[in-house]
């Protein structure tokens, strides 16, 4: 098995500035906006974008969490999961572009779940997609709106997000 | 563990997880949309030999806030007060699909014969049995009393060190018995209270104090006081003498509330006989958490089927 | 037909041939027109069990005369006592006689009905015991079993009764309102699992009040399936002051103990419970010192669905004719505590003794009938329905490994079980019937 790093600390860093950058372009600035990470990794990158977002805007973004475990279609193929909190910041959903914030898109499975699990919490005025990689093969029709790293990988190798929040350092390697 | 039997079974982690995975169930019960897709296509039996509308209510509300079929199966009227048996019985859900069982019966240990034997291969759940246990009851007892102490930083917490009186008919409560294995396991410090006719035996190697008086009992300061209901007939067997003698020295009544602190719970697990074990102003007094104990089984059984009922292995890892 | 036993192991450890010819026990040296090779085998004397319940009549499904005494062959049993709680209840001559009858028409064993001491079980009013003793089945033992003769007057009387026909009265040792709703052995596991407790003083109580009763009438009593430590002592106690009193301890109470109701398999379910370690050591003890005289299966058949259901709902009652050799082995012999002349006293003499039924006193002596049961002690077997012979399967051994195998078992001179295999039906109603003539 070998592992080689795609993205180290200021890598991630850097993509996550510019995505703030895009999603203020595409929102025209930082108003209604609400940005919900998907447990773990998501979360934290969530935070880290509503932080960057608030120093360029100069105004503060709401950030949540929303877990998707109930809402998957592989619960009875897996072991049982434990599910995380669902966070959703004071002011709601209803009315306002959320952004979700995932570490990696891949099947799309966990995004759709993610859909399904948003309309029974409100009904946003927009749903968009951040991720910090996208490794392709997809499942379903779904793609990102911000994508901090294209990153074209075959089925078999694997890709780890590591985030310092949960893992100590930052960065992100592919293994094969 | 693929099966809820006895909260006897249940480690310190495993307990913490259900009772943190019935907290995020808790918070779809505050949302429009009170439903999760869950269980989609899943189909629960509440298989109900031994009337119960109240814990069946709630089991019935857990499995469909889960999108989860229910198919309520109860002994009176049907086949089974004809003296159809469990083996039959059992073989009839296998033979319709069920997923999950939900069982409550008369016979204390019904649920491990049917957990045990091939009849059907589904995940069974004590909802309780004769004079054992009543796991998920003692469940959302527990996470009654971690709300109330923690509220919304409940999540990974045990009961260490919280005081829990349990008085009355210890010697036939399933509540007594999954309540004390349950709160031991999670560090509460138990006592039982009753006469010395309701105390099983043995009940000194129970991980618990036990106390002959209530009085004495309510001088320790507890953070929590259960009671458990009395039934009439205990009285014909002469397990004490008459309802007044009772509820004069195992009774909570006024003067008793009064003596305990403005923040210390009071329990029931329902149904309660105002008057006898617990004065209407107990019950009713900002000390009871009785409809949080309502509130909160969903949660609980919720949690439950999520875990048993939900992945392709091992249940409650 | 001729039978040569060559190179047995009598009880007392001697090695013998023993030919048998017309029933009996024949001089050495002459013909045999079959031999057995017992080499390395233990001959012991037919067993005898004081307490089988046969089923039959009423209960067929359970059991009937023809596969219970099967069972008891093949557990290498020549004679039973069959306990009166049929239905109708052997409380009348009639009953007795057909139980009797069946029992000599099959020829697997020989049948000894018990009689009821009470009308129909109820405990109200005696039954015929007199009609009965002086029957064609001359019934020599009295019990209620499975109830107990709870009312102290009514008990004395029956004691005193049939102590005028040389009979005993067998006690179910259970007061009954200390045992409502009972379901295993009152104590810590029971109000674990949520069981109602049958607590060891219900039997003890009994079993004091009975012996002071017996000694106060001068009359006999035996004790049925002794349970309990106190039990032990309270019979050490009365056997002091010299009470003619015997008791029976079963195989299963010498060997398993309460903790197997954690399972909730009713398999283990039997009345009275299983006990605790303490009770099953002091049992074992009992057995080996005589204070306890003799072992009895209390062999309970009950169909499949009333073993297959929730504890409560169970039944009461464990089938051992079969496994009570291999159980007695394992508990008392292969422990030290009873070598074989004691199996021989406490299976075979003793309970023909208690129940008058003669031909045991001298097993091996020329000219006795022979009733002989041949057993390889080094053989072990995982304990199957293979191995059982009667019509239920409600053993509590199913899967264990158990050692000892019966090789033969000859009654009245012929054999129902040889090479380890029960021989068929007509084949031993055959022998029988020539037997008698």
């Amino acid at each position: 098995m070998t592992a080689r790093t795609v993205l180290q600390n200021a890598d991630i860093t850097r993509a996550l500035t510019r995505i703030a950058h895009e999603i203020l372009e595409a929102n025209r600035g930082a108003s209604d906006l609400v940005l919900l990470g998907i447990p773990t990794r998501g979360v934290h990158l969530a935070r880290r974008l509503g932080a960057v977002l608030a120093r360029l805007d100069d105004a503060p973004v709401p950030v949540g969490a929303l877990d998707v475990t109930m809402y998957r279609d592989d619960l009875s193929r897996n072991p049982t999961r434990a599910p995380h909190p669902t966070e959703i910041p004071d002011g709601g959903i209803d009315g306002r572009t959320v952004v979700l914030v995932d570490d990696v898109l891949y099947s799309g499975r966990t995004i759709r779940a993610a859909l399904d699990a948003l309309s029974d919490l409100g009904r946003p005025r927009v749903v968009r997609l951040a991720v910090l990689v996208d490794r392709g093969h997809r499942e379903l029709p779904i793609r990102a709106d911000f994508v901090g790293k294209n990153l074209p990988s075959a089925s078999s190798e694997r890709i780890f997000v590591r985030l310092d929040e949960t893992d100590g350092s930052d960065e992100v390697t592919i293994e094969s | 563990m693929r099966h809820l039997l006895s909260t006897a079974d249940l480690t310190r982690e495993q307990a913490v997880r259900i009772l943190d995975v019935a907290e995020d169930m808790a918070d779809v019960a505050t949302r429009e949309v009170k439903k999760l897709p869950t269980l989609r296509g899943r189909t629960v039996v509440n298989l109900f030999f031994e009337d119960s509308t109240r814990t069946r209510i709630s089991f019935e509300a857990a499995a469909k806030r889960l999108s989860a079929d229910v198919i309520n199966f109860s002994a009176k009227g049907s086949s089974v007060s004809k003296g159809e048996s469990l083996k039959d019985t059992a073989q009839t859900l296998a033979a319709i699909g069920a997923d999950g069982v939900v069982i409550r019966h008369s016979a204390s240990g019904a649920p491990a014969v049917l957990a045990a034997n091939a009849w059907i291969d589904a995940p069974v759940v004590n909802a309780g049995d004769g004079t054992h246990e009543h796991p998920t009851q003692a469940l959302l007892d527990a996470f009654t009393i971690r709300r109330r102490l923690h509220g919304a930083g409940a999540r990974g917490r045990s009961l260490d060190g919280v005081r829990v009186v349990i008085v009355g008919d210890i010697l036939h409560s399933r509540v007594a018995r999954s309540n004390v294995w349950l709160l031991a396991t999670l560090g509460a410090e138990v006592r039982l209270v009753a006469p010395a006719t309701l105390l099983p035996l043995g009940v000194r190697d129970w991980p618990v104090e036990v106390d002959l008086h209530l009085d004495d009992a309510l001088t320790t300061n507890p953070d929590v006081v259960m009671m458990l209901r009395i039934q009439g007939e205990r009285m014909r067997d002469a397990f004490f003498p008459s309802a007044r003698e009772y509820a004069r020295e195992y009774g909570l009544d006024e003067e008793r509330l009064g003596r305990l602190r403005a923040d210390t719970m009071v329990m029931h697990p329902g149904p309660m006989n105002r008057g006898l074990e617990i004065s209407a102003a107990a019950a009713d007094s900002a000390r009871s958490v009785v409809l949080d104990q309502v509130a909160n089984g969903v949660s609980i059984r919720m949690a439950v089927l999520y875990l048993l009922l939900s992945g392709a292995e091992e249940g409650i890892a | 037909m001729s039978v040569l036993v060559r190179g047995a192991t009598l009880p007392d450890g001697t090695r013998t041939d023993l030919r048998i010819e017309d029933g009996r026990v024949a001089e050495p040296g002459g013909s045999a027109d079959r031999v057995i090779d017992a080499d390395g085998l233990r001959l012991l004397p037919g067993l005898v069990d004081l307490h089988t319940h046969l089923r039959e009549p009423g209960f067929e499904q359970s059991e009937t005369v023809l596969t219970g005494t099967r069972a008891a062959a093949a557990g290498g049993f020549t004679a039973v006592f069959a306990m009166a709680n049929t239905s109708p209840v052997a409380d009348t001559a009639g009953v007795v006689e057909q139980v009797q009858a069946l029992g000599d028409q099959h020829g697997y064993a020989t049948v000894r009905p018990i009689g009821a001491v009470t009308v129909g079980l109820a405990g109200e009013q005696l039954s015929e015991i007199g009609a009965m003793a002086s029957s064609r089945a001359r019934v020599t033992v009295f019990s209620d079993d499975g109830k107990c003769v709870h009312d102290a007057l009514l008990m004395r009387r029956a004691l005193e009764y049939v102590s005028t026909f040389d009979g005993v009265i067998a006690q179910h040792a259970q007061e009954p309102r200390l045992t409502e709703g009972a379901q295993m052995n009152d104590g810590p596991l029971a109000a674990r699992l949520g069981l109602g407790g049958w607590p060891a003083v219900a039997e003890e109580s009994i079993i004091a009040r009975d012996v002071l009763l017996a000694e106060h009438v001068g009359a006999r009593l035996h004790i049925c399936h002794v349970s309990t430590a106190g039990s032990v002592e309270v019979l050490r106690w009365a056997k002091s002051r010299g009470i003619d009193v015997t008791a029976e301890v079963t195989p299963h109470h010498l060997l398993l103990t309460e903790q197997l109701a954690e399972s909730y398999d009713a398999r283990y379910k039997v009345n009275p419970p299983l006990r605790r370690d303490e009770d099953v050591l002091a049992l074992r003890e009992a057995l080996a010192d005589g204070t306890i005289d003799i072992v009895a299966t209390d062999h309970a058949p009950h169909p499949v669905e009333a073993k297959e259901a929730p504890w409560d709902e169970a039944a009461f009652g464990m089938v051992g004719l079969e496994s009570a050799l291999s159980v007695v082995q394992a508990a008392m012999v292969d422990t030290g505590l009873l070598d074989w002349s004691g199996v021989a006293r406490t299976m075979s003499l003793e309970p023909a003794r208690i129940g008058r039924l003669t031909g045991y006193d001298e097993p091996f002596a020329v000219g006795a009938r022979a009733n002989l049961t041949l057993v390889d002690p080094s053989a072990t077997r995982t304990f199957g329905t293979e191995h059982l012979a009667g019509r239920s399967v409600n053993s509590p051994y199913l899967g264990r490994t158990l050692p000892g195998r019966i090789v033969a078992t000859i009654h009245d001179g012929y054999p129902t079980v040889l090479d380890g295999e029960v021989l068929p039906a007509d084949q031993v109603a055959l022998a029988a019937g020539v037997r008698r003539g």
